[in-house]
């Protein structure tokens, strides 16, 4: 599955905001970090604030700071704010989608997108940030096992 | 939409401890479960407590969570060897805990006493099957680091 490119940035965003709840941090910072535009952050992070998921602070040290909660925010509440992830409704207008082939093939494309949806919503942006610490902690085992290897 | 920042803490019940079924915990059992799915189905749960209560067997495990003589919430689950082509690993096929016992990781608790149980009987595998649109058991194994399994179920209408 691809998301759109707002789509990432919103999610790398939320969750940098999230894991440093306490702290502003600005749009160009997160922009350095990910190597994206700032003027593009920016209008994700302005939808992000819409939608109650971040504040803006201002003055000296000013920027966005988390304003949701991390155990009852889900990837897909982010993500049906920057796209329509589908019912199906799209790809029955498209070209051969009510022959028997296409519709066929809408039903195995629907079964995908609702398994993918389902996942989307059962994943918190609390239980990312767990995911996000573990991955960290088996990528500082790995040089460790190959030294004790070695 | 996500303007509560923090999530209203619960208190767990003091002396919480997780322990073995037994007979005299069934009517609390039945009744948290009958509480969340509506249905009281008696004679299945002593038909499991039959097959599963008590320590009667290592591989087949049905806990619960108690403080004070009141039961919170309980688990099942049992080791399953080589179904599917899989190695032995542990199923939880059952979880629940009082709505209002819940935010007070009695859930996370009763898992990772099942999960001893399994590592005790020899496996290092755990899995569950939870309906797509069932969001709230789904994020808690999910907070719980469980993921996507390598195996996938399928069904097919009979009627």
């Amino acid at each position: 599955m691809r998301l759109q490119i707002s789509t990432s940035l919103a999610l790398y965003s939320v969750l940098e905001f999230a894991a440093n709840p306490e702290r502003a941090i600005s749009a160009a910072d997160i922009a350095a970090k990910y190597e994206v535009s700032t003027h593009h952050l920016a209008k994700v992070l302005r939808e992000l604030v819409r939608a109650g998921i971040l504040e803006s602070t201002r003055g000296v040290g000013g920027g966005y700071r988390f304003a949701g909660n991390t155990r009852r925010l889900t990837l897909l509440d982010i993500i049906e704010l920057f796209e329509d992830l589908g019912d199906g409704a799209g790809r029955s207008r498209q070209p051969g989608a009510s022959t028997d082939v296409g519709s066929a093939l809408g039903v195995v494309l629907t079964e995908i997108d609702e398994i993918a949806k389902a996942t989307f919503r059962s994943v918190t942006v609390s239980t990312m940030l767990r995911l996000i610490e573990r991955q960290r902690d088996t990528a500082a085992q790995i040089p460790h096992k190959r030294t004790r290897r070695g | 939409m996500a303007r509560a920042r923090i999530a209203q803490p619960v208190r767990a019940p003091a002396g919480l401890r997780i322990r073995p079924v037994e007979a005299a915990d069934l009517d609390q059992v039945i009744a948290i479960a009958s509480d969340i799915t509506g249905k009281k189905k008696t004679d299945y749960w002593y038909e499991l407590f039959h097959r599963y209560g008590a320590g009667r067997s290592r591989q087949r495990l049905f806990l619960v969570a108690e403080s004070g003589g009141e039961i919170q919430g309980f688990i099942i689950g049992e080791v399953r060897d080589w179904e599917f082509g899989s190695a032995p690993c542990g199923w939880v096929f059952g979880i629940n805990v009082r709505p209002n016992a819940r935010l007070a990781g009695i859930g996370t608790r009763l898992l990772e006493a099942i999960c001893a149980g399994f590592r005790h009987a020899g496996v290092d595998t755990v899995r569950t099957l939870i309906a797509r649109d069932n969001s709230l058991v789904l994020s808690f194994f999910r907070s719980q680091g469980m993921m996507a399994s390598a195996v996938i179920p399928l069904e097919k209408d009979l009627g």
